[in-house]
């Protein structure tokens, strides 16, 4: 009876909050060639296959580093590969490490801050001290780390990005947890009986989710430099799989040579990660006004 | 506040221990046998097992951890297996080139970030403005690593201002030094430039708006005055808090820049040490970054008070 009630009511609601939020999101030009760029991007990495003119694996050493042309508009590399096709191979690297880990990390940092915000308590205070103790170690030095102890690879890079992302959802989503917390129809949902996680899961988390999502798409900016940042050094998806880090550094022996060996990734990298950012502020300031400047 | 100083000791001896929890764990993880690694791929199981048990590696878990936590309190890090040395020696060379390039990214930061951030919010909407906006949005998403490529390219190779690799020390060498460090440092502060001008600018932008600010322009206050004393000193707080959790990733960034510029620190020894599973040395170097983290956001903490007197630590 009472879930009825519910959808009858938010129905007609909901639907203009949605346009209402669809209009603030694309109101800025900038916003929409950032998401212009952002669809392009899956597109590519999707239909990589169809799209890239060469297998980005055929190795040709007689054709090796050279500079663009009509048949390899970005050149080759020094295995004689295509590299706008290692590029175009390169975004799906990006794109699932990014996804894959940002997800690790929401689902499980989320859960660790939503425990910690909900009992409190002495459960509260360790987590939140791991947390510290976690945030304490760059992103990068705990990947590196990490990465390495679970052999690197795609499955290697995603853990340990994951892990090192987890500290700042627990944070933020704590600190809804403990706001939502006080308001009078969470401790109505306690009084009425129900469980606690019937109350956490319908009452207090669809309250605390946006500032989660919009966190996780910033996130996403930060997961591909991240990735990029492991692969330049050489532990991130295993070659000959292509990844843009990976490619800056094999580019950057031949820099006096062939510059865009190592220019043209590093500038996708760019490209995507300032997509991701400018989307995910606008995403912020399109859910809620007031969080502003708050993450 | 000495309450507040009391609890916030007590605070980062906690997260110390989860720190030193976490290191350790991560080397547990680490595939393949230590003892093996030592020895080489021709040693026999009768020696590697006569190396575990001198290692202590056939303790338990709690043993192993209680026995290296106590060797690090005591100031010992353990011996690195590739290089033969204790990893204090290792370390007390290449962590103050590490320190030296990274303090260095930090004042660079804050004196060309702060600034642009407060001109930029003084001038909303102006043409500088919009500089430091679009510049921060590309500083925050370009690699690090990338961006010192890029000037190697430029100010090395074309231009033939300054070296292409290598370090220097600026203490032993002064004008040497300088041209090995100043595309490291810059390359290293870029991003963090971005960060600080963008909160710096946002925090400004709050504060210029509330009616102290009025008030004091209307007691016939030098702007100038207004700005700096009532405006930048309340828009501080977010920019410090900042400047904290940035270093972490000054750090983190030493790692990629050494790399690219061949500069042997924390953050080479780092990464060689990752790739030759000399696992002491990895112990060790995530250690030591992630303490000098800590102490410096419990510093952050409570420079606060120096900043903003309204607050109250109780």
């Amino acid at each position: 009876m009472e879930a009825t009630q519910k959808v009858e009511i938010n129905v007609p609601r909901r639907k203009s909050e949605f346009q209402k939020f669809i209009k603030v999101l694309l109101a800025r030009k900038v916003v929409v060639i950032s998401l212009s760029i952002l669809f392009l991007l899956v597109v590519v990495a999707i239909f990589a296959p169809w799209i890239a003119p060469y297998n980005p694996y055929t190795q040709n050493i007689a054709n090796s580093l050279q500079p663009p042309s009509k048949e390899h508009i970005l050149g080759t590399d020094q295995l004689g590969r295509d590299v706008l096709s290692r590029i175009i191979y390169g975004s799906r690297a990006s794109l699932i490490v990014g996804f894959s880990s940002v997800a690790l990390a929401g689902v499980i940092g989320s859960t660790l801050g939503l425990v910690a915000g909900y009992f409190g308590g002495i459960l509260d205070s360790i987590i939140m001290r791991f947390m510290d103790a976690l945030l304490a170690i760059p992103p990068i030095v705990l990947a590196l780390s990490l990465g390495a102890a679970l052999g690197g690879g795609l499955v290697g890079v995603v853990v340990a990005l994951g892990v090192a992302l987890i500290p700042t959802y627990a944070r933020l989503m704590r600190g809804q947890v403990m706001a939502v917390r006080e308001m009078d129809y969470i401790k109505a949902g306690e009084i009425s009986g129900i469980s606690n996680l019937r109350n956490i899961l319908v009452h207090v988390m669809p309250n605390c989710i946006s500032p989660i999502i919009v966190l996780a798409t910033l996130n996403l900016g930060i997961a591909i430099l991240a990735e990029a940042g492991l692969s330049f050094l050489g532990l991130g998806v295993n070659p000959p799989q292509a990844a843009w880090g990976s490619m800056v550094n094999d580019g950057y022996q031949y820099l006096s040579r062939l510059p865009g060996l190592s220019f043209a990734p590093g500038l996708c990298i760019v490209l995507v990660v300032m997509a991701f950012n400018i989307v995910g502020d606008a995403l912020r300031d399109a859910l809620d006004p007031k969080l502003r400047g708050s993450l | 506040m000495g309450a507040f100083i009391i609890k916030r000791l007590f605070q980062t001896i906690a997260v110390l221990f989860f720190v030193t929890l976490i290191v350790f764990m991560i080397i547990q993880i680490l595939p393949g046998d230590p003892a093996q690694t030592m020895l080489g791929a021709d040693a026999s199981q009768e020696q590697i097992q006569k190396l575990r048990e001198e290692l202590g590696l056939n303790d338990p878990f709690i043993v192993q951890y209680f026995n290296w936590a106590a060797g690090v309190i005591g100031g010992d890090l353990g011996h690195s297996i590739f290089y033969k040395e204790t990893v204090i020696n290792l370390m007390s060379s290449r962590f103050p080139i590490t320190l030296t390039i990274g303090i260095s990214a930090l004042i660079v930061t804050v004196i060309i970030g702060i600034p642009l951030g407060v001109i930029a919010a003084v001038n909303r909407g102006g043409a500088i403005d919009s500089v430091v906006v679009v510049l921060s949005n590309i500083g925050i998403a370009t690699p690090n690593f990338w961006l010192g490529i890029l000037g190697v390219y430029f100010l090395s190779l074309k231009l033939g201002w300054l070296p292409v690799q290598g370090y220097v020390s600026p203490f032993t060498d002064p004008i040497g030094g300088l041209k090995t460090i100043i595309m490291p440092v810059l390359v290293l502060a870029a991003t963090t430039i971005a960060s600080v001008m963008r909160q710096t600018r946002s925090a400004m932008l709050e504060v210029i708006h509330q009616d102290f600010i009025r008030t004091a322009r209307s007691k016939g206050l030098k702007e100038r005055f207004v700005i700096i004393k009532h405006g930048l000193r309340n828009a501080l707080i977010p920019v410090i808090t900042l400047l904290g959790l940035q270093l972490g990733n000054i750090i983190g960034g030493t790692v990629l820049i050494e790399q690219v510029f061949n500069i042997p620190g924390m953050g080479s020894l780092l990464v060689s040490s990752v790739f030759m599973k000399d696992f002491i040395v990895v112990q060790a170097c995530v250690l030591v970054i992630a303490v000098l983290v800590v102490f410096a956001n419990l510093f952050v903490d409570l420079a606060y008070r120096l900043i903003d007197p309204r607050i109250k630590y109780n």
